[in-house]
């Protein structure tokens, strides 16, 4: 991590709804272009934490730097930086795939030839190019993921955050999903994605954060682990086990 | 950088207008309660031909809003419901910019609601509303209400009881609106000296303008966490 330039800090972060503390000083970084796998149990602030980066959320203490720039302050250069795939499809279901995407290209500002360039483009890489002109309702969960993943990549983000993108997937959507992201990683984005699914994560990810309570409780390389031991590590700290 | 204002606007009315024109979920919805409430007050109001003259501007105001009432929850559901406020949020917009591309949206919905209610009540109440001074009226008091609304509407999207909470927000912020509506709509109905309705029409106009900069102070609050 230390050759690379990090492009997300986080220092001391804390986050507390009402009086229920989320996150409680967390502190990372991620270096340009590297994957981090984001485990721990549901509640645990994984999500929180992936708001709190996409500047959907502002912390209650501490600091988020994304690209040399302070977060919520200068959240607007952050922005075009940022991609998001959530768990729902933020999606609007009377709208085609097209359309859709043609919306929130706009939202970001690309000029006309930028977007039919980039509607084609990304439409093409997430294999939707002939359902182009399909209403988003009509797609099945699998599909509405890869418009989901299309319409994060539009804007070109240098960083892609995935929650729980796996959820609700069948085996060959979630395998496509997964080829989706290895594309990605070998675009050289930074990718940070939570996943209960521990199987996946040594092959999508070297290196991974487990959050329990609101603190880190590991942060380490998970490449040379099987499925079985990050389990087991999983389980030591979170007292649970994830699906494999 | 932003994107500028002006796109980001247009962009979210046009995706409003376009995902309406295919499934009219909002306009039909607002439209059938709107011709529903005008029957039954006027059935109500038969008997009393007097009560049933007197009481036209106060119909027309009462279905406006409660239809605009359901426009709104519906309007803002859409984005909620499916996490598509949060996409929006994402992109590098201003707050203000969400805002008023979803209010020209209700507004423009609502509109169409009450140039088909205004002729609709000419027919079935016997009395001309489709006066110059009275869709001027109209269209200055549905605009303010499509500006209190939407920011109700995005205040209480998130709560659990979301349809019943934006009326019982919404209602008594309102009613300066609703006071004043009625009262230049009265006159100007009853061909009253402009000087006995102007005013009132004025103050709405004046009140509008009041919601209006309140909402856009307030906006970028209500759509933070």
């Amino acid at each position: 991590m230390g050759e690379k330039t990090p492009i997300i800090e986080v220092e001391n972060l804390s986050k507390t709804f009402g009086l229920l503390p989320v996150l409680r000083s967390v502190s990372f970084g991620v270096a340009r272009g590297e994957t981090i796998m984001l485990l721990g149990q549901n509640g645990g602030g994984k999500s929180t934490l992936l708001r709190l980066l996409a500047g959907l959320s502002k912390p209650t203490a501490g600091l988020i730097r994304i690209g040399g720039w302070q977060m919520p302050k200068e959240v607007m250069e952050v922005r075009r930086q940022i991609g998001l795939v959530s768990h729902q499809p933020l999606l609007y279901g009377n709208l085609s795939a097209r359309e859709n995407l043609d919306f929130f290209g706009k939202l970001y500002g690309l000029t006309k030839d930028e977007r039919v360039e980039g509607i084609g483009a990304v439409l093409d890489q997430v294999g939707l190019a002939k359902r182009a002109d399909s209403l988003a309702r009509d797609f099945s969960r699998g599909m509405q993921q890869r418009l989901s993943i299309a319409r994060a990549l539009l804007h070109q983000p240098e960083i892609l955050l995935l929650d729980e993108p796996f959820t609700g997937l069948d085996q060959a959507a979630a395998e496509t999903l997964e080829h989706l992201v290895l594309s990605a990683q070998r675009e050289e984005r930074t990718l940070i994605m939570t996943t209960h699914q521990l199987g996946r994560a040594p092959a999508l990810a070297r290196r991974a954060l487990i959050l329990s309570r609101g603190q880190i409780a590991f942060d380490g390389d998970i490449a040379t682990m099987s499925a079985a031991s990050l389990g087991e590590l999983y389980a030591s700290l979170c007292g649970g086990a994830a699906v494999a | 950088m932003k994107t500028p204002f002006r796109t980001a606007v247009l962009a979210i009315v046009g995706k409003d207008l376009r995902a309406e024109i295919r499934s009219r979920e909002l306009l039909s919805v607002m439209a059938i309660f709107a011709v529903l409430c005008i029957l039954v007050f006027s059935f109500a109001l038969e008997l009393d031909r007097g009560a049933r003259e007197e009481a036209i501007s106060g119909v027309l105001w009462v279905t406006l809003v409660f239809a605009s009432l359901l426009g709104f929850n519906r309007s803002l559901a859409l984005e909620g419901d499916q996490g598509n406020l949060d996409a929006m949020l994402l992109a590098p917009v201003s707050r203000s910019a969400i805002f008023f591309g979803k209010l020209l949206s209700n507004y423009l919905f609502t509109l169409i609601v009450a140039l088909v209610i205004l002729p609709l009540m000419t027919v079935i109440y016997n009395s001309n509303l489709l006066k110059g001074w009275l869709i001027l009226t109209t269209v200055v008091g549905v605009f303010g209400f499509s500006s209190i609304g939407t920011l109700l509407a995005m205040l209480t999207l998130h709560t659990r009881s979301r349809e019943a909470m934006l009326p019982i927000a919404m209602l008594p912020v309102a009613l300066p609106l609703l006071l004043t509506a009625v009262r230049a709509s009265t006159n100007i109905l009853n061909d009253a000296p402009a000087r006995e309705w102007l005013l009132w029409l004025q103050l709405l106009a004046a009140v509008t303008l009041i919601y209006l900069a309140l909402c856009w102070l307030l906006c970028g609050f209500v759509l933070e966490e």
